[in-house]
């Protein structure tokens, strides 16, 4: 993969960036979140997670299984805040 | 199991309280200095956090502490080859009661005494500054420009990565579960991966701080209490201070990179280390900042958590040796405001061990035994 390669597409984080922290020793999926925001966006890591979970196993020569899963904070999807607060008129 | 055998130091806890702690004792030229964290760094209060940084409150001690950490705020992604996003937009403190324009304006008075460039505004101003900011009950407002945040997972790291150039060495994913001590004095500390011959711990472990002391057979007087905390999805710039309010009970900044952050302290909130978010937390926000800002109703939220306060009988740090246990420091007890703290009290508490005195005179005592004293900080300006 190039370092260009953009991962993270909502917060525009690439495989460079990922790389780095990873040879930083940031190893875990909620480590490399923090660094890098990767995963932080609207999609809530829903695209990347996979993708870098798949690069931490290749990069601590561990399966996939054992590297940790990021926590996960609710909602699942974006809701409005006007919404959110009860407002029926949007 | 662990590399080495020996410290003279032993830091217990990796937010940004040990890690800052551990970078000063390295800088003042302490040398074998251990930090234990029992996840993976920044995954306890500090990324959690607000991330506010802010001057603007009612007792000199504070004002003091807070005025002197943004100095060295001003100059950390230098100092500590790192940025750390410090981003000084002002915070911006709504007063809706008379008892608060009351308390502001002395407030503002101590402040400006104390060199914080803070000041006493009308409504209309605040609209300048804030301008889809909704009045209606604002009776005036207090600012300080100089106010604002930093990225507190980068701040975090970047204290972290300074100490272990500085050769601290950091051990994540490592518990310590026992603290040895004789004649009431530590002498070694135990971990899930080994043990470490030690005079000295000082423990940093935030909303663990009281199970930690129990370690070494001590009744803290600190609590942990659950703060929720919930943040936006990216919008253009809407508005640069953070907007602050105690009797209404909110704060809500807007983030460099466009997310709108927000959390209020829950009255009824019991105690306890319990870190579930709410349902009701993300409806009550929702409801209180789009009165605030009506704009917000367009914006969704992108997610919610939350985190641990450490509370001390007066909402105050807790810095100092254990007079029972000695060998045994505290940094503990920041409440809601130990990211802003954080350069200083990890410089005063790391010349207190290594020199046995501060370089800051400030009249209230942050040790332990200022509450048998009786003499608390009672600070009037925190959520
Ligand atoms: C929602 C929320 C908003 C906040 N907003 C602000 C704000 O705007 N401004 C501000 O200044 N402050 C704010 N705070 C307060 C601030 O987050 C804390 O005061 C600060 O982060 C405390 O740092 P710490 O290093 O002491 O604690 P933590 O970051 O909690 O670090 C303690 C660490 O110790 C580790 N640990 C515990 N027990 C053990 C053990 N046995 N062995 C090894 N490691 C252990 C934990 O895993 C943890 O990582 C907020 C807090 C919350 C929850």
């Amino acid at each position: 993969m190039k370092d260009e390669t953009i991962i993270c597409r909502c917060e525009d984080v690439t495989w460079g960036e990922i790389r780095q922290a990873l040879e930083k020793g940031y190893t875990t999926l909620d480590e490399i979140k923090r660094v890098t925001r990767a995963g932080m966006g609207r999609c809530q890591g829903k695209t990347c997670q996979k993708i870098i979970l798949g690069e931490i196993a290749k990069f601590c020569h561990k399966k996939i299984e054992e590297v940790s899963i990021s926590t996960f904070r609710p909602p699942t999807k974006p809701v409005k805040l006007g919404t959110l607060a009860g407002d029926d008129d949007d | 199991m662990m590399m080495i055998k020996r410290a003279d130091i032993v830091i217990i806890g990796g937010g940004i309280i040990g890690c800052s702690i551990a970078y000063n004792l390295a800088k003042m030229g302490c040398k074998n200095v251990v930090l234990f964290e029992k996840n993976s760094l920044s995954s306890g209060a500090t990324g959690r956090c607000g991330a506010g940084i802010r001057q603007q409150f009612g007792t000199k001690t504070n004002c003091i502490l807070a005025r002197e950490s943004i100095k060295i705020f001003e100059n950390l992604s230098q100092e500590l080859e790192y940025d750390i996003e410090l981003n000084q937009g002002g915070y911006l403190i709504l007063a809706y009661t008379e008892k608060e324009v009351n308390q502001f304006k002395k407030n503002v008075a101590l402040q400006q005494s104390l060199d914080i460039n803070a000041r006493f505004i009308n409504v209309e101003e605040a609209k300048d500054i804030v301008p889809p900011l909704n009045t209606e009950g604002i009776l005036a407002a207090t600012f300080c420009p100089t106010d604002g945040h930093a990225d507190p997972f980068k701040t975090n790291f970047a204290y972290a990565e300074a100490a272990q150039r500085l050769g601290v060495k950091i051990y994540t994913f490592t518990e310590v579960n026992e603290i040895g001590t004789e004649n009431n004095k530590i002498v070694a500390v135990n971990t899930d991966k080994g043990k470490l011959l030690t005079p000295t711990v000082i423990n940093a472990a935030g909303g663990y701080s009281g199970v930690i002391g129990k370690m070494v057979g001590v009744d803290l007087p600190v609590y942990s209490q659950r703060h929720q905390i919930l943040i936006t999805e990216p919008i253009d710039p809407l508005f640069k201070p953070m907007l602050m309010s105690f009797s209404r009970n909110f704060y809500c900044q807007q983030t460099p990179h466009g997310s709108i952050i927000m959390g209020f302290g829950d009255p009824n909130e019991p105690k306890g280390d319990d870190i579930e978010s709410s349902w009701q937390f993300a409806r009550e926000m929702a409801q209180k900042m789009t009165k605030v800002v009506p704009l917000l109703k367009e914006v969704s939220m992108l997610r919610q958590w939350a985190g641990l306060y450490n509370v001390s009988p007066d909402a105050q740090p807790i810095l100092g040796e254990h007079p029972q246990v000695g060998g045994f420091y505290m940094a503990i007890g920041f409440s809601g405001h130990g990211f802003m703290l954080a350069p200083v009290a990890s410089k005063l508490i790391s010349e207190l061990i290594l020199t046995g005195r501060t370089s800051l005179s400030i009249e209230d005592k942050l040790d332990i035994g200022r509450f048998k004293r009786g003499e608390l900080i009672l600070e009037p300006s925190v959520l």
